[in-house]
């Protein structure tokens, strides 16, 4: 069977040329990056080059780039190893989950949160943030674009805000990174999460920016690697594939290959919308990553398209799977103001590197019939007119 | 378009479904694996009287990892479908509605009728299976005379489920599928450990899914907390068969009918629970003797074998899932009322339990005692 894969939001292949240069590192070149000879210089040099590239792809320093595990554990080195009991802290209520849930778990530590609402287009309003600052506030935490719609927040009109107020501002870009360019000396933030395998990087490898005289706790203790602020013998095949996807991600945004992926991203929802009745474009007339749109396609349940389409080889992905791999209706749809209805009707559709537009012709000849076909077995479909059984 | 040769397995994690998806597998068949989420075991987790999660219970995580690896094994597509408010309206607040009011509600029908053999039947035709398939000790056959689908007990007799699937209608019947109906439980688990399964020596699970240790008064509490409501006032008078108050009791839904212990008052002879009033919170108490009765009425009743009940019919009817059926007589004596007459007066017919009509190993269909 033909499977196309448009769910690379949750995450993306490895590129052949990440492979290539993560290769060597895992026999040949196989040092402890701490090790004073050869074996550990050779490892060392590796990820020194890494750590250039990542800051090449955020426009900052080298020694500004904190090697993680992932994406969620650079939100959590950012939040938790700021905050301290007795601040405040500001965050939006459409943040991923590692962002979330950390400042949920802070908010019933005793520290104060105030979660910022979007509008129906998914934006955090600048004038809303302004107003929710306290003399206690910490920290500002607010993601640069969201992992199931895409939509783009005003980040820099944040960083303002925050460098007025003298207080942090993080911003979780995990979805933005190698999708739209990222200056982190412009957007004035001083903390910023990226995750390698959203971009063609393998799984468990990620980066926080940390700009230059920021004080962190470290999560972890241990060693002094990292310039003591991610204790743990560094991955160094994970770290050098991130440099090399990073490095892509440069060259890809200086050939425009992003205004390339909008217009087959454009494609697929003009034809989707063009031949599916009662479907709309979630956090649309807000700026968007090119790669990413969220469709509703009302009367029906996400989760079962999800399952049909998949079965039939098109793996797309709808709202967040808690722990049993069900699907939780989305967060951030509810707080864009869509009726839980509404909420689980929607699907993600996120494109990669690797799609094509016989990919996008696939999908949108796919999704006609099964809309369809889950809409006659829908109780909540109220039909216009009877049809033959 | 459907398959036909598509079919959705309801899978619990379970030694049973497990086997009907490798079964089905085997034979060819192009198998979904499909586990519904119904119940999220930490929502009430560590709240006053409730344990911390447990595992090994409908819906934890340890079924849907049990679950999965089958489907890995035996390499068919595997998906857990979030049902959860449904199940809650459907059954839960039932549930909690009828304990509250001194019924003894079986929340495994209502399971049955309002989700497996409905929400997950619709999921499945939408996903393009054309039936379901499940770990169910029953068997459905068509009855070509009448042309009806039949419902019937299963070669395993002791693990006869009949009993809770009496609310199946014609149209679910006919997309459903017991594979296990012709075999006993040692012959599944044999065909288990065949298959490869690690699951085949998995204990059967018994207590009711969303109920930790069955403990059903602290379920009570730790849900209306979580809901924000308060505990009704359920405690009331004990009182004779001819209305004397002989004593207080500490709320309704500490009682079922037949119960003799922990009444709370001494007497010379030993009391029994003969009704629990509703209305006026009374516990009416007495004789051993007069839990003995004849008659019963049935509400919400589902008719399988017969379309419909025109005279009066001879049958068996098991009034708990562990009674011996016992042979009456039923009649129609309303739009949705039937009178049941047993030949020999029955111990503690409960209402709020489901009342199942059997001629022979036929399901003749069932309905709610009330």
């Amino acid at each position: 069977m033909r499977r196309v894969y448009l769910d690379n939001n949750a995450t993306t292949p490895v590129l052949p040329e990440v492979l290539d240069a993560m290769r060597p590192y895992y026999a040949e070149h196989f040092g402890n990056a701490s090790s004073i000879h050869h074996h550990g210089q050779e490892t060392r040099g590796a990820v020194e080059r890494a750590r250039e590239s990542v800051a090449t792809l955020l426009g900052c320093r080298p020694a500004e780039v904190v090697f993680t595990s992932g994406g969620t554990e650079a939100d959590n080195l950012a939040i938790f190893g700021l905050v301290q009991s007795g601040d405040h802290v500001i965050t939006s209520t459409i943040e991923h989950h590692a962002v979330l849930n950390s400042c949920k778990h802070l908010h019933e530590k005793g520290v104060e949160v105030t979660f910022l609402p979007v509008d129906g287009r998914g934006l955090v309003d600048p004038d809303d943030l302004r107003r929710a600052l306290r003399p206690n506030t910490k920290l500002v935490t607010i993601m640069f674009a969201n992992n199931e719609t895409g939509v783009i927040q005003p980040v820099e009109e944040f960083g303002k805000i925050c460098a007025e107020a003298d207080v942090y501002f993080h911003s979780d870009a995990v979805q933005a990174a190698s999708k739209i360019p990222i200056r982190v000396k412009e957007i004035g933030c001083d903390l910023l999460s990226i995750s390698g395998h959203k971009f063609n990087a393998p799984q468990g490898v990620g980066a926080l920016y940390v700009r230059k005289g920021t004080t962190l706790d470290p999560l972890f203790f241990g060693g002094s690697h990292e310039r003591s602020r991610r204790a743990g013998t560094e991955n160094v095949p994970g770290i050098v594939g991130l440099g090399k996807a990073a490095e892509l991600a440069v060259k890809a945004l200086a050939n425009g290959e992003d205004t390339e992926m909008a217009s087959l991203r454009d494609r697929l929802e003009r034809a989707i919308l063009g031949s599916v009745e009662s479907a709309g474009v979630n956090g649309a007339g807000a700026p968007r990553v090119p790669n990413t749109t969220n469709i509703y396609f009302d009367y029906i349940e996400g989760e079962a398209l999800v399952i049909t389409l998949d079965l039939k080889g098109l793996a797309v992905s709808t709202g967040a799977a808690c722990s049993s791999g069900a699907i939780e209706p989305s967060h951030v749809l509810t707080a864009m103001g869509l009726l839980p209805d509404r909420a689980r009707a929607s699907i993600r559709f996120s494109l990669g590197k690797q799609n094509t537009s016989g990919d996008v012709d696939f999908a949108t000849q796919l999704l006609p019939a099964s809309v369809e076909r889950l809409r006659e077995l829908s109780p909540l479909y109220n039909r216009k007119s009877p049809v033959p059984s | 378009m459907p398959d036909q040769n598509t079919i959705a397995v309801a899978m619990s994690g379970g030694v049973d479904s497990s086997t009907v998806a490798a079964m089905l597998r085997a034979e060819g068949r192009n198998v979904v694996g499909l586990t519904m989420q119904l119940w999220n075991q930490r929502r009430l987790a560590g709240r006053e009287g409730m344990p911390e999660a447990v595992a090994g219970r409908c819906c934890s995580l340890d079924d849907v990892y049990d679950a999965r690896r089958v489907a890995e094994t035996i390499g068919i597509p595997y998906y857990v479908v979030n049902h959860e408010d449904r199940f809650e309206r459907d059954v839960v607040r039932p549930f909690v509605k009828e304990y509250l009011s001194g019924r003894t509600p079986i929340p495994c029908s209502l399971c049955n009728n309002h989700l497996k053999f409905d929400q997950l039947l619709t999921v499945a035709r939408q996903i393009g299976a054309d039936s379901v398939a499940t770990g169910h000790y029953a068997r459905v056959e068509f009855d070509h005379s009448n042309e009806r689908w039949l419902l019937k007990r299963p070669t395993d007799r002791s693990k006869d489920q009949t009993y809770f699937l009496f609310g199946l209608t014609q149209e679910q019947l006919s997309r459903t599928l017991f594979p296990l109906g012709g075999m006993t439980k040692p012959e599944v688990r044999e065909l288990a450990r065949k298959y490869g399964l690690a699951l085949a020596e998995k204990p059967d699970s018994q207590e009711i899914c969303f109920v930790p240790g069955g403990d059903y008064k602290n379920f009570l509490d730790a849900y209306l907390a979580e809901q924000g409501e308060l505990f009704p006032e359920t405690a009331g008078e004990l009182v004779t068969t001819d209305g004397r108050i002989i004593g207080e009791h500490s709320g309704i839904h500490n009682f079922t009918v037949g119960q003799r212990k922990g009444l709370g008052v001494a007497t010379g002879s030993p009391l029994y629970v003969l009704q629990i009033k509703g209305d006026t919170r009374q516990v009416v108490v007495g004789d051993q003797a007069n839990l003995y009765s004849r008659t019963m009425v049935t509400r919400k009743n589902n008719l399988i074998s017969i379309e419909d009940l025109h005279q009066p019919m001879r049958v068996s009817v098991k009034i708990r899932h562990r009674h011996e059926a016992s042979p009456a007589t039923i009649e129609k004596t309303g739009d949705d009322e039937i009178r049941v007459t047993f030949d020999d007066p029955q111990r503690a017919i409960t209402p709020g339990q489901a009342a199942v009509f059997y001629d022979g190993d036929v399901v003749v269909g069932g309905g709610w005692i009330s």
